[in-house]
């Protein structure tokens, strides 16, 4: 077992090698534009971006020409929220959307904000999902597009996205969700879940970084976006710019890897998953955040009361995890999904995610609780508020001075 | 954002870590930062008839900078005259641990802990408390 160990998959995952593999020839001999239709070295480069199409589309139950490349999922959220704010202009300005979004959506949505768009920002209920009923009462007539996501990147839970896309197709809007956690790791059809738009990237499923897709409906609705990015008229005009061949290539053969391994794969994380948090909650005032019963089969989200996660994650030194601490992010402020669940700031600062993925070993699991459990025990010791709680004083009795 | 081996070192072998007896009227306490901040410290010294800081003790909740910050206070306190304690400054801190920007704030709390842990001392002998200028937040 070499360290550190890597439990911070949600953040991006390592390229798988036969990725790689299948990329290689791509960067060198077979470097054509994919677009250059008069000679062989364009006919290759396409013919690898159009394998790689059908790959991508046979996870997601689509048609090859739904997928629409981008370099990340982030670019495909700006691309699909933004297009279709434009496009579907003269139906309504209404968006809704949820405070536990990637701000790669919260912040597209604010941008459209100052362009006239209203958005209607969901608050999620304890577990983190959201209430099916205020968003039934949020829709209106001049609702354009409700977009939320699948799986979250912070607690992986997993929102009704069938339930949430009936109800936003039944008043006559899209349905658009960032499922950038969710591809690759559990079974989405765009199909059966009602989805018109959906972003992804191949970093977070051992694809490499760079290159994304947009999904967009061609067919009951033909769903239509406002191209972002003018140019050459690439992606039937939804997205110019050359196409980045090795990386769509590994888009799709990251996919294919999905698809035949999910099954396996899922059932063997969910249980490692299981075994770390169980083995971490024995721990006294340990919690773990987000519905337990839907959500990503590879992350935990555990907070250890009474310690601060970066100060926690300097202990567990051989392990990469992330925290919500605030310490972690530059803002000073503690994570906003955790926050948004209703989680007391001083929960959010305690609190520690670890995203299993592909390659996490059995071994590497056991090692995790250990150094974690000691991590823990150590900085309790160092904690003055863990010491006034096995004394028995109430910590929201006391008047602390903000600062 | 890497640390420097100094805070490492202060937070893989913290020193005075611990508790003196807060009802005794030679030990002044010091709690300081809130826990929705994500810090709260506690610093504790012990004094002599002369003035002297004869030990110094903390915990801390918060991250590695924070940590760090509290366990070098203590270090700088024993064998300090409250006078002298109370020049410490928190750049001093800054400067030792080479703090980043974004740290500075632990180093703050660390000030701020020493002298409120001088002011509890100082009223539990009967002396006035004394007015603190704000440190460099």
């Amino acid at each position: 077992m070499e360290l550190p160990i890597y439990l911070d998959n949600n953040a991006t995952t390592p390229l798988d090698p036969r990725v790689l593999e299948a990329m290689l020839p791509y960067f060198t001999n077979k470097f054509g534009n994919a677009a250059s239709r008069n000679h062989a070295f364009g006919w290759v480069a396409e013919e690898g971006v159009d394998y790689a199409r059908e790959q991508v589309a046979k996870l997601i139950g689509c048609t090859e020409k739904e997928i629409i490349f981008t370099s990340g999922a982030t670019e495909a959220d700006n691309l699909a929220i933004k297009g279709v704010f434009e496009m579907y202009a003269d139906k309504g300005n209404h968006i809704i959307t949820a405070t536990t979004e990637h701000k790669a959506v919260l912040d597209t949505c604010k941008h459209l904000e100052k362009q006239g768009a209203r958005v209607t920002y969901l608050n999620v209920k304890e577990d983190g999902l959201i209430d099916l009923a205020e968003l039934e009462a949020a829709m209106t007539p001049e609702t354009i597009l409700v977009t939320i996501m699948y799986g979250n990147n912070e607690i992986g839970v997993i929102q009704p996205i069938k339930e949430i896309s009936a109800i936003a197709h039944k008043h006559g809007a899209l349905f658009m969700t960032d499922a950038t956690q969710a591809v690759g790791k559990i079974p989405v059809d765009v199909n059966a879940d009602g989805i018109d738009l959906m972003a992804f990237s191949a970093h977070k499923m051992y694809g490499p970084k760079g290159v994304g897709a947009l999904y967009v409906r061609r067919k009951g609705p033909r769903v239509k976006v406002t191209a972002q990015m003018d140019g050459g008229g690439h992606e039937r005009g939804m997205r110019s710019g050359t196409l980045n061949v090795p990386g769509i290539v590994g888009l799709g053969k990251a996919c294919e890897l999905c698809r035949l391994e999910m099954d396996e794969e899922a059932k063997r994380l969910s249980a490692l998953r299981d075994k770390l948090e169980s083995a971490l909650t024995v721990l006294e005032e340990s919690y773990v955040n987000g519905n337990v019963q839907h959500r990503l089969p590879h992350v935990a989200n555990i907070s250890f009361k009474y310690v601060e996660g970066e100060g926690l994650m300097m202990a567990m030194k051989d392990l990469a995890v992330s925290s919500g601490s605030a310490c972690t992010s530059a803002s000073l402020e503690p994570s906003y999904v955790l926050k948004s669940l209703g989680l007391s700031d001083d929960l959010a600062h305690s609190s520690i995610r670890f995203g299993l993925g592909r390659f996490t070993t059995e071994e590497e699991v056991d090692y995790a609780i250990e150094n974690t459990k000691k991590a823990v025990n150590h900085l309790r010791d160092l904690s003055p508020l863990w010491e006034m709680f096995k004394e028995g004083i109430d910590l929201s009795k006391i008047e602390w001075a903000e600062h | 954002m890497a640390y420097s081996e100094k805070v490492i070192d202060h937070y893989t072998n913290p020193r005075n870590v611990g508790t003196l007896n807060k009802d005794s009227k030679n030990v002044g306490t010091g709690l300081v930062g809130a826990p929705e901040c994500g810090d709260v410290m506690r610093l504790q010294i012990e004094v002599n008839d002369d003035n002297v800081i004869t030990d110094a003790k903390f915990k801390t909740f918060g991250c590695g900078s924070a940590i760090a910050s509290s366990s070098l206070a203590t270090e700088w306190l024993k064998g300090k005259s409250i006078d002298e304690a109370l020049a410490i400054d928190n750049m001093d801190l800054v400067e030792e641990l080479a703090l980043p920007p974004v740290k500075i704030h632990c180093s703050v709390l660390a000030e701020d802990a020493i002298k409120s842990a001088i002011n509890d001392y100082r009223v539990k002998n009967g002396l006035e408390a004394l007015e603190l200028p704000k440190s460099h937040h």
